[in-house]
C-alpha cells in the first residue's frame, strides 16, 4: 500500500472503504509524493479544458486499448504508460472522471488487471470537484518519469471472455447494465447515442436488468451500501457467494457496477464481460433473449 | 481519389493533417473554444433548433438562408450551433463544421462528401461512436439544406 487509507466515516458503511477517497481528501493529498491523481473521462478534450491540479489523462481509447487486437494493452505496454505517467507498482493512483466516474471506474478495472496494488476512485469525481467549486488547471502536466515493472496483465479474476459468459449461463447470475430498451431489444445503443453497430438487439438470457446508474447519486457519489444492498441483494437476489458476471455494450458501464458489486458490497467473485453486447449481440450461434422477462437458457446453447 | 472540397473547408482539413498526432487534440480543443454564440434571437427560440441526438453530449442546430436573400441553389447558407462548454469534443467538431460550411451556396453544401468527418485525422484519437457524431451533424445539415430548399 501507498500512503495512508482516508479515515471517512462516509466510506465506513462499505466492503472496502480503502477503495475510495473524497474529493477534499484529495485537495489534501494532490501533492503528496506517493500520490498520482489521475483523469479518465469520457469526452476525450474534457481534461484539456481543466483538470485537477497535477492529475494526468489516461484515455481509453488510445491509452489503454490496443490498436491492433480487441484487448487491452500488455504488460510491456502498461509499464510504459504507466512510467510516462510517473506512476511507480507503488504509486497510489487516484481515478475520476465525468458522467459519475464511469470511465474512471474502466480505468480502474484495467489497472486491477494488472494488479496495481493500490487504485481508488475520487468518490462523485469530476461533476462534485466542480460543483464544490474546486480549483481547475490547465497547466500542462508533464511528470517525471517512473519505473514501473513490467507484469503480465491476469484476466482470471476480474474478466469475463464469451466462452466464460457461455459456461455462466444458467448456472450463475449475470447482470446486464444497460439501459431498459437495450435489454428489451427495442434498441442496441444508449439513449441519444449513436447506433455501435450491433446486428442483434436484447439481452444475454437470464441476466438481470440493473442500469448501472442506479448505483450512482444525483451528486455522481455511489448510492449509500443500504440502498445499493435493497437494489442488488433484495431485488436481484444476488447471494453472499455468488460468482457474477456484469456487462453493458463494451464494458466500460458494467465497470462501475463492477466496482460497486467487488468493493461497495464485498462481493468476491465478480467479474465484468468486456466484449458485452457488441460481442454477443453480433456472434453466431449464441442464445438472445428479446422483451422485458429475463428468459432461460434454451437447451441447445450449452 | 476522393472527392474536392470547398477552399475554406479543404484549408480546414490542410491545417488538421499538417500538425502532428500529439496537437490534433489542441487543434480541436482551439476550435471547441472559437464556436460562435447563438444570436440571441435563436438563444430565445430554442424550438427553431434541432438536436443532432447521435451526438455525444447535447447539440442543437439550425440551418437559414443567408439573411435577405433570394431563396436558391447559389445562394449562401447559414448554420447555427449550439453546445455546452463541458462537450468540448461535440463543440470542437461543431466549430470545424461552422468554419469549413457557413456562408457556402446551398448546392455547395449538398455535395460535401459523406466522408468527410473521416479527413481530419482524428479517427485514431477519437473513438468511432464520437466520430459519428460528426457525420451525424453533417447529415441533419444537409437534410435542412434540402428542406429548405423544398419550402
Amino acid at each position: 500500500m501507498g500512503v495512508a487509507v482516508e479515515n471517512n466515516e462516509e466510506f465506513a458503511q462499505y466492503a472496502h472503504p480503502e477503495r475510495l477517497v473524497s474529493t477534499q481528501w484529495v485537495a489534501e493529498h494532490l501533492a503528496d509524493p506517493g500520490v498520482v491523481v489521475v483523469e479518465s473521462d469520457e469526452d476525450v478534450l474534457l481534461y484539456e479544458t481543466g483538470h485537477v491540479p497535477g492529475a494526468v489523462k489516461i484515455d481509453w481509447h488510445t491509452d489503454l486499448n490496443r490498436p491492433d487486437t480487441r484487448d487491452y494493452v500488455d504488460g510491456a505496454g502498461f509499464a510504459e504508460l504507466m512510467s510516462r505517467k510517473g506512476i511507480s507498482r507503488d504509486t497510489t493512483v487516484v481515478v475520476y472522471g465525468d458522467k459519475s466516474n464511469w470511465w474512471a471506474a474502466y480505468a480502474l478495472w484495467v489497472f486491477e488487471l494488472f494488479g496495481h496494488p493500490d487504485v481508488r476512485l475520487m468518490n462523485g469525481g469530476r461533476d462534485k470537484w466542480i460543483a464544490e467549486g474546486r480549483e481547475l488547471s490547465t497547466d500542462r502536466v508533464v511528470p517525471e518519469r517512473a519505473d514501473y515493472p513490467v507484469v503480465e496483465r491476469d484476466d482470471s479474476r476480474a474478466r469475463a471472455y464469451q466462452e466464460d459468459v457461455l459456461a455462466h449461463l444458467g448456472q450463475n447470475p449475470l447482470i446486464d447494465v444497460r439501459s431498459l430498451p437495450e435489454y428489451t431489444g427495442e434498441r442496441t445503443h444508449m439513449a441519444e447515442y449513436p447506433q455501435e453497430g450491433t446486428l442483434r438487439g436484447g439481452h444475454i438470457p437470464t441476466a438481470a436488468s440493473v442500469p448501472w446508474a442506479r448505483a450512482a447519486a444525483e451528486d455522481a457519489r455511489f448510492r449509500s451500501r443500504e440502498e445499493l444492498e435493497a437494489i442488488y441483494r433484495d431485488e436481484v437476489g444476488l447471494a453472499a457467494d455468488d460468482d457474477i458476471i456484469a456487462y453493458c455494450r463494451i464494458g466500460e458501464r458494467s465497470s462501475h457496477t463492477w466496482f460497486v458489486l467487488k468493493y461497495l458490497l464485498g462481493y468476491d467473485k465478480v467479474r465484468n464481460y468486456d466484449g458485452s453486447w457488441t460481442e454477443w449481440g453480433n456472434s453466431v450461434r449464441v442464445p438472445i433473449v428479446l422483451g422485458a422477462e429475463r428468459g432461460e437458457v434454451p437447451g441447445s446453447a450449452r | 481519389m476522393t472527392a474536392a472540397l470547398p477552399a475554406q473547408l479543404e484549408e480546414l482539413v490542410d491545417d488538421f493533417t499538417a500538425v502532428p498526432q500529439e496537437d490534433k487534440l489542441q487543434l480541436l480543443l482551439e476550435f471547441s473554444r472559437s464556436l460562435p454564440a447563438l444570436p440571441s434571437r435563436l438563444g430565445e427560440h430554442p424550438e427553431e433548433l434541432e438536436q443532432v441526438v447521435e451526438c455525444q453530449s447535447p447539440l442543437f442546430l439550425a440551418v437559414e438562408w443567408d439573411e435577405d436573400a433570394e431563396p436558391g441553389p447559389d445562394t449562401p447558407v447559414r448554420l447555427f450551433f449550439s453546445a455546452p462548454a463541458e462537450a468540448p469534443t461535440t463543440r470542437g467538431f461543431a466549430s470545424i463544421l461552422h468554419e469549413g460550411l457557413d456562408g457556402l451556396p446551398a448546392q455547395q453544401v449538398l455535395e460535401i462528401p459523406d466522408d468527410l468527418p473521416e479527413r481530419f485525422g482524428l479517427t485514431q484519437l477519437v473513438s468511432p461512436l464520437r466520430m459519428r457524431g460528426m457525420s451525424a451533424m453533417l447529415a441533419r445539415i444537409k437534410r435542412r439544406v434540402r428542406e429548405l430548399q423544398d419550402a
